[in-house]
């Protein structure tokens, strides 16, 4: 199997300056690596750092010691190392990131917000909107609302509505965190049934799910990050 | 990699004794919006007018890209070049519409008047302009030949985008531009930014205290204090995971609604 991305002696810990300078440690010395095809559930206590190792993958936590190589349009980028426009070239192309939180500027109809990808990828709009309709279809968002702005709607339709923002575009590698939380049985099939889609067409996929059985369902391995620690 | 469109380095100015910015240094790259976020008087705005060539640096340099040309320094351009750059390559959007705008002539005359500077002399064809850019900003084409202040803020603020607009800039410069607007409005001139930013591929940097308007708009993000980069990066990371003792103070401060 091809490695896509390769995780060696990674650290992070906060430092409160505002706090007395308070060292917080999520991880340190951590090894990973995540191949082609591979779907990996992420597992641990709460507060383990499962979140922290996504955020350190996508760039937004600066790492404290190690590598976080990723593998770009076939060269390795050093996400820890990259200059921020490599980092945002790598976002753009090959790492989706999916939360259960939308952020989006007011008033931007919904369907607008998920065909926004596909447009930064260079697709016309009429192919990237109906690509968004179908994608809200699938999700169950009712078609009253693909004009109006998801800031109005209820919490579960707005993670629905980030979700399909970020399947709007295949990724090589995605990276969700908890896209599965909070959703109804049905919609949560859905969810479970688009990652797997994801996967099976060459995506490698790294998860955060709650629910044992949702990990089990969408993962081909589990990676306990609890256990992952080295001594320092 | 694909090279900067305006890039300084070392930049630093003193009003007198008082020192307002040192040792900036700084790449914009093209189709990238930077902000550059802080208290008032951390040297937001000496910056950028630094950088836009309105005032000249006590040290330092400053050097932007023409079309297809390499970086050029501005202090070995002549003044009438900074001039034509100003109002071809750059636009500068200020805080206050009233800045940019001539008040007492009509909103068609204010769009219009940025193309006749570099030459256009044909009524029909500036008048066309003109129409089409009130209506790239959301303002209705029968309003062109009222004055400015008949308008609202809100629409006088997205007048001067047209204003600025006009000669299709590559380097937009923004001081503030939702500042004093209500929030209803703010949020619609901010889906009219990004969507022009997108549509036009302009290179944008936008001065702002407010780290709400700084996350929708830019991709990278420079917090400045009393003068000095504290910190930089990518926006989310900046927000998110922020560095400096300063930096953590300015994001634990956002207020939640």
């Amino acid at each position: 199997m091809t490695p896509v991305l390769k995780i060696s002696g990674a650290s992070k810990s906060f430092c409160l300056h505002l706090q007395g300078q308070i060292e917080i440690e999520a991880f340190s010395g951590l090894d990973f690596t995540l191949h082609a095809g591979e779907a990996v559930g992420l597992s641990g206590p709460s507060g383990a750092g499962k979140s922290s190792l996504l955020k350190l993958i996508y760039g937004t936590y600066p790492a404290g010691a190690g590598k976080v190589e990723i593998l770009h349009d076939r060269k390795w980028v050093d996400i820890a190392a990259g200059t921020p426009s490599q980092v945002m070239d790598v976002r753009r192309r090959t790492l989706g990131y999916v939360t259960q939180f939308l952020r989006v500027i007011p008033r931007v109809p919904c369907v607008d917000i998920v065909a926004e990808p596909l447009i930064e990828r260079g697709a016309d709009e009429k192919t990237a909107r109906s690509r968004a309709q179908d994608l809200l279809v699938r999700l169950n968002i009712p078609e009253k609302l693909w004009t109006l702005s998801p800031l109005t709607f209820s919490g579960g339709e707005q993670q629905r509505v980030n979700i399909a923002r970020g399947f709007a575009t295949p990724y090589p590698i995605l990276l969700l965190d908890e896209p599965t939380a909070s959703l109804d049985a049905e919609n949560r099939q859905v969810v479970l049934d688009l990652i797997a889609e994801s996967v099976a067409a060459g995506s490698a996929m790294i998860g955060i799910f709650h629910d044992a059985d949702d990990r089990a369902a969408v993962s081909t391995r589990q990676f306990d990050i609890s256990r992952a620690r080295r001594a320092a | 990699m694909t090279a900067p469109i305006l890039s300084c380095r070392e930049v630093t100015h003193y009003y007198g004794s008082q020192m307002a910015c040192r040792n900036v240094s700084l790449d914009l790259y093209p189709g990238e919006v930077l902000g550059i976020v802080g208290e008032s008087g951390s040297g937001k705005t000496t910056l950028l007018k630094i950088l836009a060539g309105q005032i000249e640096p006590t040290d330092g340099t400053v050097s932007f890209a023409k079309k297809g040309g390499a970086l050029t320094g501005l202090h070995e351009m002549s003044e009438a070049e900074i001039r034509l750059l100003a109002r071809t390559d750059w636009a500068f959007v200020h805080q206050h519409p009233r800045d940019g705008l001539r008040m007492n002539v009509s909103a068609g005359a204010n769009i219009g008047e940025r193309l006749m500077a570099i030459g256009d002399r044909h009524y029909g064809n500036i008048r066309a302009s003109a129409i089409h850019w009130l209506e790239q900003v959301e303002i209705d084409a029968e309003r062109v030949d009222d004055l400015p202040r008949t308008f609202s803020g809100g629409m006088q603020q997205r007048l001067q985008i047209a204003r600025n607009l006009v000669t299709s800039p590559r380097l937009v410069f923004m001081d503030e531009p939702t500042g004093g607007l209500d929030v209803s409005v703010q949020a619609r001139l901010l889906d009219l930014i990004r969507g022009l930013v997108r549509t036009l591929g302009l290179s944008v940097l936008v001065v702002t205290h407010d780290l709400a308007v700084a996350r929708l708009l830019s991709s990278r993000l420079i917090v400045m204090q009393g003068g000095n980069v504290v910190e930089s990066g990518l926006t989310d990371q900046v927000l998110e995971d922020p560095q400096a003792p300063y930096s953590q103070l300015l994001v634990s401060s956002i207020l939640q609604v």
